[in-house]
């Protein structure tokens, strides 16, 4: 391990923030040094609870955050807060602004605060979410909320592994949901309708208690989201959430599906950085391989069809990694 | 992913304008940065604290109150007493020459952009100092 690296993760081990920041630095950057440090603290990960926050941007999912982690900080707990939002795909920047919503926990050396911009490109930003996910939970984090905007697939992905996901929405969100209804509905495992103050509270309220409830599947002992109604900004309704998060919390514990559902989250940890490494051999493969220049070229001639080409490749790249083991 | 420049920008003490700061904040965004926006009204302390969690490249802080000189070099004491020196510190606002030649000469400040700067200069500034031209 590189002097940086063994350094760095020293530091996490012993509370260090700067050493904590670095290392999620390394895991955004794909810097290959990082992936020695993760090995290590794999065991010393899986005590925390991760939250996730999805919805609609300007529903207040940060300031849910926010009301929350000052409840958890009440109570002693050490908390991570995560919030990716989306990169601009045609610049490559983002601009950051949870924070501003979450001013009243900065300064609190207990709460660590990371912003991160998607930075799309070649999928990963599950997996890099993971990663840092990993590395506050190995920081001593008891709680690890994850917010990010509930429109992209990739979005939802991170959100479907969190131990408790939760969906936020607002009054007047009509279109939100129809979007709950396409898709949310089946990750969310609590709903929450924020801006209470709003007209329109109750009926939001009452179309997502209907929708859970003609929700098909589950059995008597199964999980039924709560729907649950908050003004982030003065802190009503926190408590409840924060109940329900707990409540969530005993039931996927007394259940078993804890067990399950971290199984479930290391296979499709698994399987995103498998695609990610399958691909990048494959599109080498297809760049700098000889034979697999060849392969393109006879499927432009129309000698050879995409899904046998796509046999060769595999067959080439299993071949290569057991003459080349290691690499 | 390669790596990007991060940028903290930050409104220290009572000067509630941040019309200034989102224009230089999406002139950065737009040059390919992550741009990580402070909100009004923060402590020097949180405002480090903030920059560390965030491992930003730069910090830049944009100050209209006149009170530059109470706050700026406070901040660059805390960042230099908790091992972030290395973060670039850019300031921004009214503030006169000679203030400003203090903050750079004696304060640890890297440079300072007056009012009507062109936000081309800063990113071109950044890409300098960060080399990542
Ligand atoms: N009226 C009202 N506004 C709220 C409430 N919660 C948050 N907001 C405001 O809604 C806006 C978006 O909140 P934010 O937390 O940034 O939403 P996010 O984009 O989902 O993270 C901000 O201006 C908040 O102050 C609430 O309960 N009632
Ligand atoms: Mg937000």
């Amino acid at each position: 391990m590189t002097e940086t690296a063994s350094d760095l993760y020293e530091g996490l081990l012993n509370g260090d923030r700067r050493a904590a920041a670095r290392l999620i630095s390394m895991v955004e950057n794909q810097d290959r040094s990082v992936r020695q440090v993760l090995r290590m603290l794999h065991q010393h990960a899986g005590r925390a609870h991760v939250v996730g926050l999805t919805g609609s941007p300007g529903a207040g999912k940060s300031t849910l955050a926010c009301g929350l982690t000052k409840r958890y900080r009440d109570a002693g707990l050490a908390v991570g807060i995560i919030c990716v939002d989306p990169t601009s795909p045609f610049t490559g920047g983002a601009l950051l602004g949870d924070r501003v919503r979450m001013q009243e926990l900065s300064g609190d050396p207990d709460v660590f605060i990371r912003s991160m911009g998607s930075r799309g490109a070649l999928g990963g930003l599950s997996m890099a979410t993971n990663d840092v996910i990993n590395i506050l939970d190995a920081f001593g984090k008891d709680f690890i909320i994850v917010e990010t905007v509930g429109a992209g697939q990739v979005e939802v992905e991170i959100v479907k592994y969190a131990h408790t996901c939760v969906v936020v929405t607002m009054p007047g969100a009509g279109d939100e949901i129809q979007a709950i209804k396409a898709g949310i509905l089946e990750i969310g495992d609590i709903f929450v309708v924020n801006k209470a103050d709003r007209d329109g509270a109750h009926r939001t309220l009452a179309d997502l208690e209907m929708m859970i409830e003609t929700k098909p599947g589950g059995d008597d002992s199964a999980w039924r989201p709560p729907v649950i109604a908050t003004k982030a900004l003065d802190g009503e309704g926190i408590e409840e959430l924060e109940d329900a998060i707990a409540q969530h919390a005993d039931y996927l514990r007394e259940s078993g599906l804890l067990g399950l559902k971290t199984e479930q989250r290391m296979k499709a940890e698994l399987l995103e950085i498998l695609n990610l490494k399958v691909s990048q051999a494959a599109a080498r493969v297809l760049d700098e391989d000889e034979e697999g220049r060849e392969l393109v070229r006879r499927m432009t001639a129309r000698e050879l069809d995409p899904h046998s080409a796509a046999e060769e490749v595999m067959e080439h790249l299993l071949k290569r990694e057991v003459e080349k083991p290691g690499t | 992913m390669e790596k990007k420049i991060r940028v903290f920008l930050c409104k220290p003490g009572l000067d509630g304008h941040d019309r200034g700061v989102l224009i230089v904040g999406q002139a950065l965004r737009e040059a390919g940065m992550e741009v990580i926006y402070s909100g009004l009204k923060q402590t020097n302390d949180m405002l480090v604290e903030a920059a560390i969690q965030e491992d930003v490249d730069v910090l830049g802080i944009s100050i209209l109150s006149g009170a530059h000189m109470a706050l700026i070099p406070r901040i660059t004491e805390l960042l230099t007493e908790r091992g972030a020196d290395d973060i670039l510190v850019i300031a921004g606002g009214v503030m006169p020459p000679d203030d400003a030649e203090a903050l750079v000469s004696q304060h640890g400040v890297d440079r300072v952009f007056g009012p009507g700067t062109n936000t081309r200069d800063i990113v071109a500034y950044i890409h300098e100092k960060t080399g990542n031209a």
